[in-house]
């Protein structure tokens, strides 16, 4: 597929106010979008807001400047993939792969998201209104002083934190009563590094082997307060009625979950 | 719990040449020699010998010899001394046996019940020394038919790919920053630029002092994500999705902690003293469009600009995968057999698992055909290549490229030993050690692997020449070139070439 960006010059799909882009992306392939956004902002673009968004891939993709992309639609999968600088707002859900392998950057969806959310993610923040599907913060790892954040407000699926080798997840649980706890199913398996905060319990037996579970500390709920302030300002809420609920903390036992395996 | 296992080597040492210079005693990070001053005398502890030969080759008066430890197990086909020895190491320890390396079982080696054709009387054979030979080698995808735009000198072919441009059709396998040192890293980067080829990051990040030799980089994409990051999307000529690895296939891989040091840290972008693990499957591929959103995701980060490979174990059903590969996006497909290498894997995955590469190579490049895709990806091969030879034959059988790991490990000195996964080479390639890993010079062992490559290359054009072929283009695929010798009629079926005679 041949792309052009004659488009950007059609004031019907692509107009321009100084650093303020809108785009109307209902007949446009996601080649021709991620090129528009690309090239809006290396012309110095700084807010893109892109309606009628149909499940277009990758947006947020290759893009490394600190821009402001506003979707008005349901993006499709990959948003954000390899995300280097720009913040997403999605004003409805998100597909699959929100995040996947994030450095930095951060990405508010004001719906649910599919699966893999926040897949290897390195940097950066996600911040996701509902729930998630499965396998939400597999991989995600920190280095140095990179530290990746994932906020889910509602609930997650089986094999959240499956390999998270850092970064910090927090599942608000704000579709059910604290009381309840989650019920997704091997929570942390293969967890080496980083913590999850679940507001409400977690019944031990919907944990990987290897995760423990604590009362978070004073430096975690300090973390907490400040995540939960954020989120509650993108979406609302009231941040010391959600803090009220309670929080465990899910760590893992070692940083070396296989190093007894084998025979050397 | 004392311990069954026999050593596996003996080191004897001439008593009357050695001079207690202690190099021995310096260059065994395995400890198996000791120098005692109180008697004067250099001790050794066999069990720790590793056969990496390092100390042999470096002994000033050659007073040392290593062999194979003579004392015999009982006579039995089946228990075999290598049976038993196993079989104790896990009674003792009860872990999985790790191995470094290719597999060395005696599986058939089919390059070698290959042979070429020769020119003789008919088409004259050609000398590469006084004529032209081509063996440039593009890779990535070819348009079903071309396009040109213009006339004369501004005249353009449109739809064509990006492409990798290869003055010889090899290539170094991927290995990455944490299996082998940053000095050897940096050999194979400036021989591949030296040679006008690639070599491949593996899955372990790009250190930044690399990103020079970027444009003769594949950088690797694996289930880990270890240090994919926009700025190492960008430093690549192109990208490989490793799904499998032919020393391993169906199995992720975990680097222990004590390995991630600092700069490992830094590279992979993983916390500093914990296990590296890549997950068996990539998490976000589980089907071929899942693998086509991947491929494209990579496209679109990096704008068009760069072929995508992806790399799979040679398997069952590797035609029928390529297959689906193709379809799915990739520009090249790169297969590894199961004699391809690795810097630590389970010893019985490593020797049960996978299928040997010609007959993948086969059965992939005739389903490609068949299906009227094979222009649509190329074919680059690894796992098992040992010479020229070899590589011809590949590339007869209808590979575009190969990739080189064990041989160009061993053109920096490796000895084959097997034992990287304790990261104490000897010989400074696979080890994070900076006392060990200093042992190689990267400029020195450039040297080496450009030399070997500027041999296979000029022997490749040799068989090329006698053949009558002036191109290597015109080999590719030409399995008429080739012959069986004592090969089954279901083996040439498979391997698509005729029995010698025929």
């Amino acid at each position: 597929m041949k792309i052009d960006l004659e488009r950007m010059g059609d004031p019907r799909v692509f107009r321009r106010d100084n650093g303020h882009v809108h785009i109307d992306a209902s007949e446009l392939h996601y080649r021709e979008l991620n090129a528009m956004i690309k090239q809006a902002a290396l012309d110095g673009a700084t807010l893109m807001e892109i309606e009628n968004v149909y499940g277009q891939r990758y947006i947020g993709s290759g893009v490394r400047l600190p821009v402001r992309i506003e979707i008005r639609g349901i993006p499709g999968n990959d948003l954000g993939a390899f995300m280097d600088g720009p913040e997403i707002v999605v004003d409805r859900n998100a597909q699959d792969g929100v995040g996947n392998t994030m450095n930095s950057g951060n990405i508010v969806v004001h719906g649910r998201a599919g699966d893999i959310v926040a897949m290897g993610m390195r940097g950066g923040s996600i911040f996701i209104r509902g729930s998630v599907g499965y396998r939400a913060a597999i991989h995600m790892k920190e280095y140095m002083k990179h530290r990746p954040v994932l906020v889910i407000g509602e609930s997650c699926q089986d094999f959240l934190g499956e390999y998270m080798a850092g970064g910090v997840v927090v599942v608000l649980g704000l579709d059910r009563d604290p009381g309840q706890g989650l019920r997704a199913r091997h929570v942390g398996t293969g967890m080496h590094g980083g913590a999850i905060y679940l507001r409400g319990d977690i019944d031990p037996h919907n944990l990987g082997k290897g995760v423990e579970v604590s009362e978070p500390e004073e430096a975690d709920l300090e973390k907490l307060r400040e995540l939960v302030g954020r989120f509650c300002a993108y979406f609302g809420g009231d941040p010391a009625e959600i803090m009220a609920g309670g929080f465990v903390k899910l760590a893992p036992r070692s940083k070396r979950p296989y190093g007894s395996l084998y025979a050397y | 719990m004392k311990s069954y296992i026999l050593p596996e080597f003996l080191v004897e040492r001439d008593d009357y040449r050695c001079i207690r210079c202690e190099v021995c005693v310096r260059q065994c990070a395995f400890e198996a020699h000791r120098y005692d001053a109180d008697e004067d005398a250099v001790f050794v502890d066999e069990s720790k010998c590793c056969g990496c030969l390092r100390c042999v080759t470096l002994c000033p008066t050659r007073a040392l010899t290593v062999r194979r430890n003579p004392t015999q197990t009982p006579d039995n086909y089946n228990w075999t001394r290598e049976q038993l020895m196993d079989a104790y190491k896990q009674a003792e320890t009860g872990g999985v046996l790790l191995t470094g390396m290719g597999c060395g079982r005696e599986l058939p080696i089919y390059w070698d019940r290959i042979v070429l054709d020769a020119s003789q009387v008919t088409n004259p054979s050609i000398d590469p020394l006084r004529e032209p030979m081509e063996l440039r080698t593009w890779l990535g995808a070819k348009p079903d038919r071309l396009d040109s735009q213009g006339e004369g000198k501004r005249r353009r072919i449109e739809g064509m790919g990006p492409q990798l441009k290869l003055e010889t059709p090899m290539m170094f396998s991927a290995i990455s920053y944490g299996a082998i040192s940053y000095n050897t890293c940096e050999a194979l980067a400036r021989a591949a630029a030296e040679l006008g080829t690639y070599y491949n990051t593996g899955e372990g990040g790009l250190r930044r002092d690399l990103y020079k030799y970027g444009r003769h980089t594949i950088c690797q994409v694996a289930s880990g994500r270890f240090g994919v990051h926009a700025d190492y999307l960008e430093a690549a000529a192109a990208l490989e999705i490793k799904i499998g690895q032919g020393a391993k296939p169906g199995i992720g891989g975990h680097l222990p902690g004590e390995k991630v040091s600092l700069e490992i840290s830094r590279t992979r972008m993983i916390p500093e003293g914990s296990d590296a693990i890549s997950p068996a499957p990539h998490h976000d591929i589980y089907s071929i469009e899942d693998l086509a959103q991947l491929i494209y995701a990579l496209k679109e980060a990096t704008h068009w600009t760069k072929p995508v490979s992806v790399k799979i174990a040679a398997v069952h059903n590797s035609a029928a995968i390529a297959s689906g590969i193709v379809r799915a996006g990739a520009d090249i497909v790169a297969i590894d057999g199961i004699r391809g290498g690795t810097g630590a894997a389970p010893t019985r995955i490593r020797d049960n698992v996978g299928i040997p590469i010609e007959l993948a190579l086969a059965a992939v490049d005739d389903r490609l055909r068949a299906e009227g895709i094979r222009n649509r990806a190329s074919i680059v091969v690894a796992g098992g290549f040992r010479n020229s030879g070899d590589v011809i034959k590949a590339i007869a059988l209808g590979a575009d490229a190969v990739y080189l790991g064990t041989p160009a490990l061993v053109a920096m000195g490796c000895h084959v030993c097997r034992k990287c996964y304790t990261g104490k080479c000897n010989w400074g390639i696979a080890t994070q050690d900076p006392y060990l890993s200093k042992r190689l010079n990267p400029e020195l062992a450039a040297r080496r692997l450009v030399n070997m490559i500027n041999a296979w290359s000029h022997e490749i054009m040799e068989m090329l020449g006698g053949m009558g072929i002036n191109a290597i283009e015109s080999l590719r695929g030409n399995r008429l070139r080739l012959r069986g010798v004592g090969l089954s009629r279901e083996e040439l079926d498979i391997l698509g070439i005729k029995h010698a005679g025929e």
